[in-house]
């Protein structure tokens, strides 16, 4: 498989958000403003990267019938391994983050990508995919947290643009939901334009 | 590799290795991570405290429970020389948006007036409760006496004003601010 269009798929033909609609629980809930996504973007990335990788190499002693609750067993480790690690070498970092990290191990992207790519393809794919995938994750998460950063509290990354509150429906959950169908249904035009 | 047979054994055997080599992975991570977690914690708890106190020298520190709390406040008196310069009372909430307690550490200078306030710990709704670590929210106690202010949200008739949509959080911050001063009027001769 050529590697390059398996690394790139997940920014717009597969992204996991927009395309596939994966994960929508964290995505809605982070994305208030654009560093939060970003944070939770890479964070997510990185534990997918290593357990599509560890799913790949596990994946000849997992029987089918286990394999769900094997791969979620993978990936909560990974999770706690970057809570503690963060808490302890970078504690601001840490504090910025630490609440969206637990939500990783629920995200289904993580578990979707397992299940539908690292338990059938080769390990290099498989590392190419969870950090390709992770990094349109990350993408998607920022032009949804800018978008609703700059409604709603006019600043984008925290610097103020406009004085005063902004539209706070769209820092609120309704807003979330406005802003990311809107996404997707553009997004959507775009591929069609593509194709 | 050929996939293995989903037989009772197998599935048996293969979640309890993958168990235990996770469980073995983490164990280790904690062990190495404890001991940095602890400093970078007691770290942070000592850059809050001279946060919110004049400039001291030497700390002494006692725990105190409130009188409607099960978790004691930490008291931590700030010296120059011999004179007592501040008060750094850690004090919690439970009533906030989040289960996790929110921690702030309150600095009152000898005169019982707040000096300034940290949020140490919040996990509140980001973008709205978060938003109480910020200048435009916390500031508005520095200076006040709470013997002459009303330690609550104006929507419930006091002196404070909430962060718009997060009721809830602005009111959990005022119940921890208003423990760490009923506490320290009740230990008040402790503290000299």
């Amino acid at each position: 498989m050529n590697q390059w269009k398996n690394f790139t798929k997940g920014f717009i033909r597969e992204n996991p958000i927009l395309v596939l609609v994966l994960g929508t629980c964290p995505t809605l809930a982070v994305t208030s403003s654009a560093a939060n996504g970003i944070g939770m973007g890479l964070a997510t990335t990185f534990v997918l990267a290593c357990s599509n990788m560890v799913v790949t190499l596990a994946k000849g002693i997992i029987p089918d019938k286990v394999r769900i609750p094997s791969f979620i067993v993978i990936i909560a480790s990974f999770v706690t391994i970057v809570e503690l690690v963060m808490q302890a070498y970078t504690p601001s970092l840490y504090d910025a983050l630490g609440i969206f990290i637990p939500l990783i191990v629920v995200n289904c992207i993580v578990l979707g990508r397992a299940e539908a790519f690292a338990s059938k393809n080769t390990f290099v794919s498989s590392a190419v995919d969870g950090l390709g995938m992770g990094l349109g994750f990350t993408l998607a998460l920022f032009v949804l947290g800018s978008i609703r950063e700059m409604l709603g509290t006019g600043a984008i990354l925290g610097h103020k643009f406009i004085e005063g509150d902004g539209i706070l429906v769209f820092i609120l959950a309704p807003g979330a939901f406005i802003c990311l169908g809107f996404l997707i249904a553009l997004v959507n035009k775009l591929k069609k334009r593509m194709a | 590799m050929a996939k293995k047979e989903s037989t009772l054994k197998n599935m048996i055997f293969a979640l309890a290795v993958i168990s235990l080599v996770a469980s073995l992975a983490l164990g280790g991570i904690y062990n190495l991570t404890k001991e940095p977690i602890a400093e970078a914690r007691s770290a942070k708890a000592k850059q809050a405290i001279m946060e919110v106190i004049p400039e001291f020298d030497t700390l002494k520190v006692f725990k105190a429970l409130p009188a409607d709390g099960t978790d004691s406040l930490t008291f931590s008196l700030g010296y120059k020389g011999d004179s007592l310069v501040g008060i750094a009372v850690a004090t919690y909430s439970n009533k906030g948006y989040a289960s996790t307690p929110i921690q702030l550490m309150v600095g009152f200078l000898p005169d019982s007036s707040i000096k300034n306030i940290s949020v140490v710990q919040q996990k509140e709704t980001p973008g709205l409760g978060t938003k109480m670590a910020e200048p435009k929210f916390k500031d508005q106690f520095n200076g006040i006496k709470p013997e002459s202010f009303s330690m609550k949200v104006k929507k419930d008739g006091g002196d404070v004003d909430a962060i718009t949509a997060a009721t809830i959080s602005s009111r959990a911050f005022c119940d921890a601010v208003g423990r760490a001063y009923n506490t320290l009027k009740s230990e008040g001769g402790n503290i000299k």
